[in-house]
């Protein structure tokens, strides 16, 4: 079998294991809520690997376009009076939208674009949480969504993004942008001198991007229903976001899935009863990582000779 | 009659918002140094800065505690304790991330698990509400400057901020340790064939930039208030603001960039004072746009 056809085949194997997986769980497993949050962090992990496995702009501010996509979704469903999986596009809209009004942020480089990224993702919170906006956005006192809730809807929903965010990163590995994609990561002069459009492929990753945070945070948003802004901007999502990422190994599609479930699950072990001991952990996992192993657990395989699909 | 008086008392509110601005300013000058230092020297973006400040104002509530009323012993503490640190942390990090092929990236994550280690180990030790250190001096009654009054804890906090600061520029540009510094933030690979010890010498610069940050972190009671273990991350991104309004890799810029802070919070803070929050962010984002070298930069940020 060529060698890009069996890599393919590979890649919808993991799709329509995830599907089935998370699909069929809440028949055996009766908590839910971690199930949902699990398939959130898949997608939003896999976001983020597109934006940083793909272009090498590490969102630290990510969290602003799933904060976004929550707001947009919740106003579209308490003001338009829209039913909630016609403001699922509606959020993942205003996230492109807020995506559109920050692409002057790719100027940037580097560390500048993710300490510059985590800016913009403040200054978003603190519009929406202002007091003075509590007429739009009910300023820090949150958003109530009674009467849209649907916890099985939204969760199907979420199945859904999985399937199709996991679908897409597989068809972006192996077509023509992924790869000017990557030529791009190592080298933008010498990519822009064989033709390709730097400007445009990179505004068109990080609406990508943008679009899938947007969705997660949208049906988190219908999911959960009840929450503050200080929930849906929390820090904390970019970086698991981008941990997870890391972690299992960025640029491929295996390895965000990998990082999600391996250290999610043991968030949910250890994280809630002691969340300071799981953040210890964590931090030394990182610092580990980053000395010894800075292309994520799945380059271990990739050692050996296997294709990390 | 009237509107002159209406006048004359809009006049001292706004000098009032500037000169506490600047005491303000001189403080966030104090506490951004490190992080300029260490970018300049070595090219690390130390995310864990904030959480190092917080290490400092610990370390000042443990003096506090046993019953010591004014910051002297714990600036003395943290010279040793953050110094001796800084220079023992170094050697396993310093030269795998600058040898590394992307060492602004690398470092970026790498403090952030620092960051995550020390936040996790000070809610360990301290538990996770704020807690207050009653200095002496916070119980003093308010200067008059002016015809207005200032509080005399910022006085002091701003008096060994410049203190400090000027001990930083002394080692700088007099001391043969300094010049090699900033012979170091010119070409680190020229001044590594001219014979310098460039490790030796980042080493020195690391426990420099936590000793400033860790003084800072002493001083912060009089300033920011009670103090807690999850305040590092804030206080990181004020002070990326801080050295990116004046300029990453230029120590003098942490000066200017803290004046203009500090000023811009107050007179925000006094005019429109529930958008205050939002600052620091802006001040960063528009000076990363718009002049992405910074205030002072010379060409020096490859941005």
């Amino acid at each position: 079998m060529p060698k890009i056809a069996r890599s393919l085949w590979m890649n919808g194997f993991i799709g329509v294991v995830l599907l089935v997986v998370f699909g069929v769980a809440p028949g055996f497993y009766a908590n839910t809520s971690i199930l949902f949050q699990m398939m959130m962090y898949i997608v939003l992990a896999q976001g983020v690997n597109v934006l940083y496995g793909f272009t090498g702009y590490l969102p630290f501010g990510y969290v602003g376009f799933f904060g976004a996509g929550a707001y947009g979704a919740s106003l579209a469903i308490q003001m338009g009076h829209l039913p909630g999986s016609v403001a699922m596009g509606v959020g993942a809209m205003v996230s492109v939208v807020l995506g559109l009004v920050l692409l002057p942020l790719l100027r940037l480089a580097g560390a500048y674009f993710a300490i510059g990224s985590m800016a913009a993702a403040e200054i978003v919170y603190y519009v929406v949480s202002n007091p003075a906006l509590d007429k739009v956005t009910n300023g820090p006192y949150g958003i109530q969504l009674v009467q849209s809730y649907h916890p099985v809807e939204s969760y199907a929903f979420m199945v859904g993004a999985l399937g199709l965010v996991t679908l897409g990163v597989m068809i972006l590995r192996h077509s023509r942008i992924g790869m000017a994609l990557l030529a791009l990561r190592e080298d933008s002069v010498s990519a822009a001198m064989i033709g390709i459009n730097v400007v445009t492929a990179r505004a068109g990753v990080w609406l990508a991007s943008a679009l899938v945070a947007g969705l997660a945070g949208a049906i988190f948003a219908w999911h959960t229903s009840v929450f503050y802004p200080t929930t849906v901007f929390d820090l904390n999502i970019s970086v698991f976001a981008i941990v997870f990422t890391l972690f299992g190994g960025a640029g491929t599609v295996l390895g965000p899935t990998v990082g999600v479930v391996v250290l999610f699950g043991l968030y949910n072990v250890i994280g809630i009863s002691s969340p300071q001991y799981f953040q210890l952990l964590f931090g030394v996992l990182i610092v580990t990582l980053v000395l010894f192993l800075p292309n994520g657990v799945v380059s271990l395989l990739r050692r050996r000779g296997w294709d990390v699909p | 009659m009237q509107t002159f008086r209406v006048e004359g008392r809009l006049l001292r509110i706004l000098f009032y918002a500037i000169i506490s601005g600047m005491l303000f300013g001189l403080f966030f000058a104090l506490m951004s140094l490190g992080l300029n230092l260490l970018f300049g020297v070595m090219r690390m973006v130390n995310l864990a800065h904030g959480d190092f400040v917080m290490v400092g104002a610990f370390i000042a509530y443990v003096a506090y505690t046993h019953g010591i009323l004014s910051p002297w012993l714990g600036l003395a503490l943290v010279i040793v304790i953050l110094g001796g640190l800084g220079f023992v942390l170094y050697f396993p990090i310093g030269p795998r991330l600058t040898g590394s092929y992307d060492p602004e990236m690398l470092s970026l994550i790498l403090f952030f698990g620092v960051s995550q280690i020390l936040e996790a180990l000070a809610v360990m030790v301290f538990g996770n509400n704020p807690v207050a250190v009653g200095y002496h001096v916070l119980t003093v009654k308010p200067v008059n400057l002016l015809g207005q009054a200032y509080q005399p804890s910022w006085i002091l906090a701003a008096g060994v901020s410049v203190i400090v600061i000027l001990a930083v520029y002394g080692y700088l540009y007099h001391t043969r340790l300094g010049y090699a510094t900033r012979a170091i933030m010119g070409d680190r690979e020229e001044s590594e064939s001219t014979g310098i010890n460039v490790h030796r010498v980042s080493a020195i610069v690391f426990a420099l930039g936590l000793v400033t940050a860790g003084l800072a972190g002493v001083l912060s009671p009089l300033v920011i208030g009670s103090i807690y273990p999850t305040m590092g991350l804030g206080l990181t991104i004020t002070a990326f603001a801080v050295v990116i309004i004046g300029s990453l890799g230029n120590p003098l810029g942490s000066i200017l960039g803290g004046l203009i802070y500090g000023i811009s919070l107050m007179l925000m803070e006094t005019y429109l004072s529930t958008w205050s929050t939002m600052v620091p962010y802006v001040l960063l984002l528009l000076i990363l746009l718009l002049r992405p070298t910074g205030l002072l930069g010379k060409g020096v940020r490859r941005a």
